[in-house]
């Protein structure tokens, strides 16, 4: 009988760390199927590939048809998106182009339009409306969900499953269903249009998310860590702090990411809930028209802009958000 | 180092009862094992003494102090656990100083370093320091997990299991190790197993547990040859200590279809007629001229000795004779059984002297 080695095991193995035990009919399989992912997400990324192109179009370019894939990229959009201009006309407009050398960049570009910049304009200050309530919605959702999860996990809660469903019950109700309430009482507590209003609403929604995924994580980190901590001199908060939070921290991360998403991303409550002083960049965007026809690469670049800071954020924490950083040291 | 006291502790999870009033005393310096099968609730014990379950009836004192409502960290008792629990996200070095750095004990660093590096040397893993926990294999970590024992002076060792996890090589030698580390430390140690072995060759004290009673506390001799009732009987000792029936006519005993019958011995005056007769395998010796008569069926043969399973009449009787053994199944066999090293038990199981 040929042995083990020469031949390789009798049935193929198609899943294995150890590449030289592959049967090489797997890794054929393996890689078509890494091609075909790649290519589904080759054509989910065309609508962002479109947009970032067009962020970087003139306004002739933009409504060309067909398409340009080459053009010459210009910042138009992006001054249209973060500047308030006024037009210029006649003599105004020479003397403009006369102290044109004095002008930044975002400026000259402007006055190849004629136009003259006033001032930043409002989206720079939905931008930042939207950094604020995101981001502080994230911290105090992650937070108390990170709380809340550990006490329904390691302590004797009673009617424990119940409360956990009433929490996941919040994300039953359709967003629709609540906004008109939602803005009668935010009208009545003087929340309507504030970053504090905006920051709860979004808080409490994330909870009941943030809750349920942290407990998961959670629940896999073995009690007899904290247990050797408090045996070894250590109360309970700094058992949790220094043993199960390091250890939480893949979990924190995805946590923290989907949370973020979901408050940045939000729409249908900041356009009902904000007007003016708290107004989010989603329903910013939407509303952006500009003088004479819709700036198509100012929308562009006001969603460029909008993606950036989730993919800045997802980007860092990525390596924490692949599983399995912290497996080991407990013997099942 | 401390002395333990547990008095009457009854421990209630829901409606199952772990510990019965479980009552024993651990001296200063006393090697205790607890011996019992799983689910007898030794390692309940061990979290009952050291604060990680609160008990719901009895007290626990140590050096006759009252403790029940000191936190874990308060009580200063050192718990080796079974699955090793190093702290992943920490190196070798930083497990072993985690006690000592902990805020209520504020250890200047230098001394930090000194008593991990001492602690190291004796378990043998100071070339281990720097690694990571998950890089261990499984002996190494149950050496740093003592040394996180180790390096503090707890008032109790606590050791739930710490061997059972190792292969039986790694396992004889840990023992040896903990064994002479607790000598000539002169710890207080209470060390929880199912390991009949490890609890005779280690213990200065055994107490044997079953469904959450104390069965029988006593040195590891009184556990073998004067074990309190059968379960004592056939938890230590392999191969398994021989019960059989048996009766009392006119002073002699007799086992119960079989051709065994054993002369009046001086210890059976108080036997009841029906009772249980428990024979060691060594006490069970083939002999030429044996007084009583069976047959072979079966031979295990383990190098230095031989265990034979005689049958006679109904009854097996399993026999341990050292050496190889020529026995061929089948074949008819003479054996003697040492009257006077026999054990007698009640038919609820007590023993009966």
């Amino acid at each position: 009988m040929a042995s083990f080695e020469e031949t390789g095991p009798r049935n193929p193995v198609t899943e294995s760390i150890r590449v030289d035990k592959v049967h090489p009919r797997a890794r054929f399989l393996d890689n078509a199927r890494a091609i075909f992912v790649l290519i589904l997400a080759l054509i989910g990324l065309i609508p962002v590939l479109a947009m970032g192109l067009t962020a970087f179009k003139s306004r002739a370019d933009v409504v060309a048809v067909p398409p340009k894939i080459a053009f010459e990229p210009t910042l138009e959009g992006f001054v249209f998106l973060l500047t308030e201009r006024s037009q210029l006309s006649g003599t105004k407009l020479e003397e403009a182009k006369a102290n044109a050398d004095d002008l930044g960049l975002f400026g000259q570009i402007a006055l190849r339009n004629g136009q003259r910049i006033n001032g930043p304009s409002d989206y720079v200050t939905r931008l930042w409306n939207s950094l604020i309530i995101a981001g502080g919605s994230t911290i105090i959702s992650v937070v108390l969900g990170l709380f809340a999860a550990y006490a329904f996990s390691r302590f004797d809660i009673p009617g424990k499953d119940d409360l956990l469903f009433f929490i996941l019950s919040t994300r039953m109700l359709p967003a629709v269903v609540v906004t008109i309430p939602l803005f009668l009482m935010f009208r009545q507590l003087g929340l309507f249009d504030t970053h504090l209003g905006m920051i709860l609403l979004y808080t409490v929604f994330n909870l009941s998310l943030t809750v349920w995924l942290l407990k998961g994580f959670i629940d896999e980190i073995p009690r007899e860590y904290e247990e050797a901590a408090l045996v070894d001199g250590y109360t309970r908060f700094q058992a949790f702090y220094k043993i199960v939070l390091p250890q939480a921290a893949t979990g924190i991360a995805a946590t923290t990411v989907f949370s973020l998403i979901f408050a940045w991303n939000e729409y249908a409550f900041a356009l009902m809930l904000t007007s003016n002083n708290a107004r989010t960049a989603p329903p910013a965007i939407a509303t952006m028209l500009g003088r004479g026809g819709i700036e198509w690469s100012a929308i562009a670049a006001g969603t460029l802009t909008f993606l950036i800071p989730v993919v800045i954020i997802t980007f860092a924490l990525r390596r924490h958000l692949l599983r399995g950083v912290t497996f080991g040291a407990i013997r099942q | 180092m401390s002395d333990v006291t547990l008095k009457h502790i009854t421990k209630r999870f829901r409606d199952v009862t772990a510990l019965r009033d479980v009552s024993f005393e651990i001296a200063d310096g006393e090697f205790f094992v607890l011996l019992g099968q799983t689910g007898a609730g030794k390692t309940t014990t061990l979290r009952v003494i050291a604060g990680l379950e609160q008990h719901d009836e009895g007290q626990l004192l140590f050096d006759g102090e009252l403790v029940d409502n000191l936190t874990p960290a308060d009580r200063d008792v050192a718990f080796v656990f079974q699955q090793y629990s190093l702290y992943p996200t920490m190196s070798v070095y930083d497990n072993l100083a985690f006690p000592l750095r902990s805020p209520m004990r504020k250890t200047p660093e230098a001394e930090i370093r000194q008593r991990v590096q001492s602690a190291a040397e004796t378990l043998r893993i100071n070339h281990l320091l720097d690694r990571k926990t998950a890089h261990l294999s499984g002996g190494e970590m149950q050496r740093v997990s003592i040394g996180r024992a180790i390096v503090r002076e707890p008032r109790i060792y606590l050791m739930d299991e710490p061997l059972s996890n190792l292969d039986a090589k790694l396992r004889e030698a840990l023992r040896v190790e903990l064994q002479h580390l607790q000598k000539t430390q002169g710890s207080t140690t209470l060390f929880v197993t199912h390991d009949q072995v490890e609890a005779l060759t280690m213990a200065d004290r055994i107490g044997v547990l079953d469904q959450g009673q104390l069965v029988q506390v006593g040195s590891p001799d009184d556990i073998y040859d004067r074990p309190a009732t059968t379960f004592v009987a056939q938890l230590v000792g392999t191969p398994g200590i021989n019960l059989l029936p048996a009766n009392r006519q006119n002073g002699s005993l007799i086992v119960k279809d079989s051709s065994i019958q054993l002369p009046k011995q001086s210890g059976s005056d108080n036997v009841p007629a029906d009772f249980i007769l428990g024979v060691r395998p060594e006490d069970v010796q083939p002999s030429p001229n044996g007084n009583f008569a069976g047959e072979v069926r079966l031979i295990e043969p383990l190098g230095v000795e031989t265990i034979l399973h005689i049958k006679s009449g109904q009854q097996s009787l399993l026999s341990i004779v050292t050496g190889m053994a020529s026995w061929t199944i089948g074949e008819p066999v003479r054996f003697n059984i040492a009257g006077d090293r026999v054990h007698y038990f009640a038919n609820d199981g007590k023993r009966v002297s």
